[in-house]
């Protein structure tokens, strides 16, 4: 008999889970430019940024979730900056944000 | 012979620390550069968190002042320290026996955050400017009309790397919901948005006044920086953040925006410091020689500090430490 399909399907747990993420690549990430880890998620990286005004990229988001371990996605993501660098001007606490793009880009070009 | 014991500033901190002293039998000598005591109560409306007038705790330290006949130099500015003197910018030198140093902080000059246009456009505010314009009981945009749309602006140069302005100023996020809700108190009609990257409501009855400007004040609360200011063709300013509470980037004009300016240290702590080999915070404030037991005293015997000049405090915070500082000099002075 074959199976009634009602439509149902397992989603993908939304939870951040710290217990399964693995942090390593984060915290290479981190390693090599520990200023990232002084983010205070002000958010003006991305109030200023053309690509997240028109597109639904959002720098701040993106390299959270890589701070927490939530890779997948986030090359293609750090693709849609221009490497304009207005983000690094406004930086609260002095981040070169800039390159936070090209580094994340760089460690997780195969995720 | 009576002791003596110079104060340096006349704000509120140097106006208690002087009249502590008087109490206890020493000759304290307020030094204010300038040409009245008050420092930046001078400049301010009413007070957090109870909107008392800021002129009723002003003449009422005043009053005592003159009742006890202390000696205030105005007009008069020291431009060195030793524990046993202080030098003026005329060339005297006037002695003593301690020195208690209560010269205050410097308000952040908002026109170097360029990307705010303060100075530049029409309709940018500093929260001091505000404070100015409710003494004079005339808020009003630059063209004299009443404001439909106002923000707040959290944090300008405060915590940020970009003016070398690591510290939090502590008392610009009160100031600002307590400016909130008297801008809403003036124009009921009027929609009022505070910027913050963090709320920090710290004091007594701050919490409360924070709940209260969000339920009955309905000021909207939005986390996140403000990026850029530009003006608009029809003369408002338009603002950029990221809401990040929803992760979607934000923008809107407004008819004035209004920026929390914070304390910086004085320019001229550092000439003083070096002078009398005191210590400085990374900061630029003086250093107290340690945060818990020697919290207004200086790392060089004699010489003492009350008020913001080694941090932003309140005013009931400098007043507190004015009347310590004031024991521990008269501590020093008969030991
Ligand atoms: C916008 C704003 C609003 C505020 N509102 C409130 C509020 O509502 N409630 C509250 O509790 N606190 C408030 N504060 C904080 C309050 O202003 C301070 O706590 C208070 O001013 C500290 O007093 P002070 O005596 O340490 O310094 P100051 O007020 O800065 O006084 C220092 C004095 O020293 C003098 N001086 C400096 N250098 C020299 C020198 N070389 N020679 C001679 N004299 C010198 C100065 O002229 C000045 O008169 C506010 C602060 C800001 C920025
Ligand atoms: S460098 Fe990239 S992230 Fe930064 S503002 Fe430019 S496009 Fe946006
Ligand atoms: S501007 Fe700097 S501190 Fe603010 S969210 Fe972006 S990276 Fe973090
Ligand atoms: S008190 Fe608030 S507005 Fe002032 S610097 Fe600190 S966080 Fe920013």
């Amino acid at each position: 008999m074959a199976a009634i399909n009602f439509g149902y399907t397992i989603s993908k747990p939304r939870v951040i889970d710290l217990d399964r993420n693995n942090l390593r690549k984060s915290d290479e990430i981190l390693r090599e430019m520990p200023e990232l880890q002084t983010c205070i998620g002000c958010g003006a990286c991305t109030a200023i940024c053309t690509a997240g005004n028109l597109t639904s990229f959002n720098f701040r988001r993106v390299h959270t979730l890589v701070r927490r371990g939530e890779y997948q996605g986030a090359y293609e993501e750090m693709n849609k900056c221009m490497l304009c660098g207005k983000c690094r001007l406004v930086c609260p606490r002095g981040i070169n944000t800039r390159g936070v793009v090209m580094l994340i880009k760089r460690k997780l070009g195969d995720f | 012979m009576k002791k003596r014991i110079i104060v340096i500033g006349g704000g509120v901190a140097g106006m208690q620390t002087a009249l502590r002293l008087a109490e206890q039998g020493i000759e304290p000598v307020i030094v204010e550069k300038e040409p009245e005591l008050g420092g930046k109560l001078r400049g301010w409306h009413v007070l957090f968190p109870t909107f008392t007038p800021a002129e009723q705790v002003l003449t009422d330290l005043r009053r005592r002042i003159n009742e006890r006949g202390i000696e205030v130099m105005t007009s008069t500015e020291v431009v060195g320290l030793e524990p046993r003197s202080v030098a003026l910018a005329d060339g005297r030198r006037l002695t003593c026996d301690s020195v208690v140093l209560a010269s205050g902080s410097t308000l952040f000059d908002a026109s170097i955050k360029e990307e705010y246009g303060y100075g530049i456009y029409d309709n940018v505010f500093t929260s001091a400017d505000l404070e100015r314009m409710f003494n004079e009981g005339r808020v009003a945009k630059a063209d004299g009309s009443a404001p439909r749309r106002i923000a707040f602006l959290h944090c300008v140069g405060s915590r940020d790397e970009k003016v070398c302005q690591q510290h939090c100023s502590k008392v610009c996020c009160v100031t600002g919901v307590k400016q909130a809700m008297e801008m809403k108190r003036l124009f009921p009609e009027a929609d009022v948005f505070n910027f913050y990257m963090d709320i920090r409501m710290f004091g007594p009855g701050y919490e409360e006044l924070y709940r209260e400007a969000q339920q009955s004040y309905n000021i909207h609360f939005v986390r996140g920086r403000i990026s850029e200011a530009s003006p608009t063709l029809e003369g408002r300013v338009q603002i950029k953040a990221e809401d990040t509470l929803t992760g979607r980037p934000l923008r809107m004009s407004v008819d004035m925006l209004v920026l929390l300016i914070g304390m910086r240290a004085n320019d001229d702590n550092a000439r003083l410091a070096d002078g009398a080999g005191l210590q400085r915070a990374r900061s630029g404030f003086m250093a107290p020689r340690d945060l818990f037991l020697g919290n207004v005293a200086s790392n060089v015997d004699g010489i003492f500090y009350a008020g913001t000049v080694t941090a932003p405090k309140t005013i009931g915070e400098s007043l507190n430490e004015a009347t310590a500082a004031a024991d521990a000099a008269v501590r020093y002075v008969e030991a």
